[in-house]
């Protein structure tokens, strides 16, 4: 097939970084998440600490 | 600590692989034969060696595994091949659009580099699932190591096998006789493989701290309820079970 003209490739680029960046951005999401979950739990940690060690 | 070093690495995988996006762009000259859509290259074919290269780690580490007994070297295995999934997924459908463009197909079933990497893919498709139905922690480590070794070692075969095909259809990038890429052209491709690599190293640093960092926590949550049993993640769970103690010596 012979080269594809630039404002026609140009859309086909574009949507392969897009989907590279979108994978990244997926992944990001994800651990943002499971980072927000740990937060979470270290928060209710602390609180249990608190209520086993009473500050003086 | 997994998180050694990661905001360093981090900057790093930025700077270099928005300069690889900046000289895919800017710098790297237009394919003669096949012009603008050659472009994709740039992402799709380090995608694929970093995803088939993380692969073959995992299996590596899963070596180290049934060596060592050791549960880190699950969990770092267990992230490789997780990670290299998630490129694998890019890999195809960078290369579904570029086939696309190209071909006028969104797939070829007769091309042997493609049929090659789905199978691949298709074949760590199952170890989440072969982990997943496994309870016993030390079942499911001791399998999916197996698994990992044995599916590692078949990722270089194949690679070989197409190759050797007949049929060379799939444009090369790096050839054998040392490819056909021009210098500025080469360099670009040099630059986005090495941005890859970093991407690939400080993603599984980044989910290696993340799961080290949750494991530490459910440890010192069962030490603070009174109780120095090993801790088991609640549930049941393809990712490797914790069974640290409040502090693990898990390096």
């Amino acid at each position: 097939m012979p080269a594809l003209p630039l404002d026609e490739a140009g859309k086909y680029v574009a949507a392969a970084y897009v989907v590279f960046i979108g994978l990244i951005l997926v992944y990001v999401a994800i651990m943002a998440t499971k980072l927000a979950r740990i937060e979470r739990e270290l928060e209710e940690l602390n609180e249990l600490a608190d209520r086993r060690e009473p500050s003086p | 600590m997994y998180g050694k070093g990661l905001r360093a690495l981090s900057l790093a995988t930025t700077v270099v692989l928005t300069g690889a996006f900046a000289l895919v762009f800017f710098y790297a000259p237009n394919d003669a034969d096949q012009g603008f859509i050659q472009k994709i290259f740039y992402v799709h074919v380090p995608m694929a060696i970093v995803a088939l290269c993380g692969f073959i780690a995992g299996g590596v580490m899963a070596i180290a595994h049934l060596r060592t007994r050791a549960q880190k070297w699950d969990m770092r295995s267990y992230v490789a091949i997780h990670l290299s999934l998630i490129l694998g997924v890019g890999v195809l459908v960078t290369g579904s659009i570029w086939a696309k463009a190209s071909w006028g197909h969104w797939w070829v079933w007769n091309e042997p580099t493609l049929v090659s990497f789905l199978i691949i893919f298709l074949l760590y498709a199952c170890y989440q699932p072969l982990r997943f139905s496994i309870e016993d922690p030390e079942r499911q480590a001791r399998y999916a190591s197996v698994f990992a070794i044995i599916a590692g070692a078949f990722v270089p075969l194949n690679f070989l096998a197409v190759r050797l095909a007949q049929a060379y259809t799939h444009p090369r990038v790096l050839g054998t006789t040392g490819g056909s890429l021009p210098g500025d052209m080469r360099l670009t491709f040099l630059v986005a493989l090495a941005g890859m690599v970093l991407l690939f190293v400080t993603l599984w640093k980044y989910e290696m701290t993340s799961k080290h960092a949750a494991m530490q926590l459910r440890a010192l949550r069962r030490k603070l309820a009174g109780d120095e049993a090993p801790v088991r993640a609640a549930g049941r769970s393809a990712a490797p079970a914790a069974t640290l103690h409040a502090r693990p010596d898990t390096h």
